[in-house]
């Protein structure tokens, strides 16, 4: 009785179909793609239901998180004026190194008097800088309410419009220190701006 | 890996030397290999959902405009306490007894919505829509700021106010163990 044989099979699959879908997955990142910012503050949003997305030009976001304040501004041109405008007004000169160091942080969190050595540390220790927040309190002059004024005014020079303010606060964080920044921004004639919150599913009415 | 060329081209019986056709298949392992970790690369540097965000609009207070009194009957207060609870009542503190809510929506969505039926039951109709004034205590968080505020859009409540709190309702809010 002759033996019955098992076909031998190519082990190989067409690659081809699964090549196709890989790259048009990866086309579809790197076209949707936008880098991570770096935040800081950790600050997790609390959910609501409106859909309203946030601009991503010409916005000043403050990030609240464990009690501290956080700056940020979209534009790169108004930070570096904002940075010459806060060195002279509290007395601080910049090197040329530090302004672009300024201009390329995104997020930060440092009273003036230690901004220098926070802008001197290397790219890569400066995750490990302890940042100590921006000092906000109730009086009209503080380094918050400053550094949202003169980026205000750096926009106002250099493009003409007036900057939209957003408020990224932790979920945690106690009323108080909201209550802080809103009137902060509410001295500066700032009666509207945005509270950035994570998408939470409507409720069927 | 790579395909092996069976096709075994060149050996007919006619003699007639043809050249060996070689296979046209490339094998694509290495590439799919590639794709693969560019995408799983992008997947984690990227924010694929965009934040959102919602408008709050204070108001302004430094210009002095005539301010109109509020109907007491047509208006609720929103007490934010601690350990995520609240307090609500109609009218002016002290008249009635405020009530002990959650957030959730059996709790002061469930009171927004009958509060703002029964006022505009009770009321004509030019001022039948309710206002709620809410004023979050020094406890509060501003998760529970923000499900304050969401409530009013989902509930439809077109007029309300983040107003300061008093020291009376501080000590209410202490009555009831919310502060």
């Amino acid at each position: 009785m002759p033996r019955v044989k098992v076909a031998r099979k190519s082990t190989a699959i067409d690659m081809t179909a699964m090549c196709d879908v890989a790259f048009l997955l990866l086309t579809f990142f790197i076209l949707t793609a936008k880098p991570k910012i770096e935040d800081p503050s950790h600050a997790e949003t609390p959910p609501s239901t409106m859909m309203i997305p946030v601009a991503d030009a010409d916005m000043i976001t403050i990030h609240v998180g464990m009690d501290k304040a956080f700056y940020s501004v979209t534009e790169q041109d108004v930070r570096v004026k904002t940075l010459e405008a806060m060195g002279e007004a509290y007395g601080v000169k910049f090197t040329p190194e530090e302004t672009r160091r300024f201009e390329l942080t995104q997020v930060f969190g440092v009273p003036m008097k230690s901004l220098k050595s926070f802008l001197d540390t290397d790219p890569e220790n400066v995750k490990k800088f302890p940042q100590a927040g921006i000092p906000v309190d109730t009086t009209n002059n503080n380094e918050l309410y400053n550094w949202i004024y003169k980026s205000r005014q750096a926009e106002k020079a250099l493009h003409e419009k007036d900057l939209n303010v957003s408020i990224k606060a932790d979920r945690a964080e106690e009323y108080p220190m909201i209550n802080k920044v809103i009137s902060v921004l509410e001295k500066q004639k700032k009666f509207k701006f945005q509270l950035i919150t994570s998408l939470k599913t409507a409720p069927k009415k | 890996m790579a395909e092996l060329d069976t096709s075994g081209g060149g050996k007919h019986k006619g003699g007639k030397i043809r050249s060996k056709k070689a296979s046209t298949r490339v094998d694509l392992t290495a590439m799919v290999d590639l794709a693969f970790l560019l995408i799983t690369f992008f997947m984690y540097t990227t924010t694929l959902q965009k934040p959102k965000a919602m408008d709050l609009a204070m108001p302004d207070n430094s210009v002095k405009t005539q301010q109109l009194p509020i109907a007491a009957s047509r208006s609720m207060t929103l007490l934010l306490g601690s350990h995520n609870k609240l307090e609500w009542y109609m009218g002016e503190a002290g008249k009635s007894a405020p009530t002990v809510d959650n957030y959730g929506k059996d709790g002061l969505r469930k009171a927004l919505i009958e509060n703002a039926k029964k006022v505009a039951d009770t009321h004509n109709a030019d001022e039948k829509l309710m206002e709620v004034v809410i004023k979050p205590s020094d406890k509060s968080t501003y998760e529970n700021l923000v499900a304050t505020l969401d409530e009013m859009s989902i509930t439809n409540i077109k007029i309300y106010a983040i107003v300061p709190i008093t020291q009376i309702e501080i000590d209410d809010l202490k009555k009831n163990n919310i502060y």
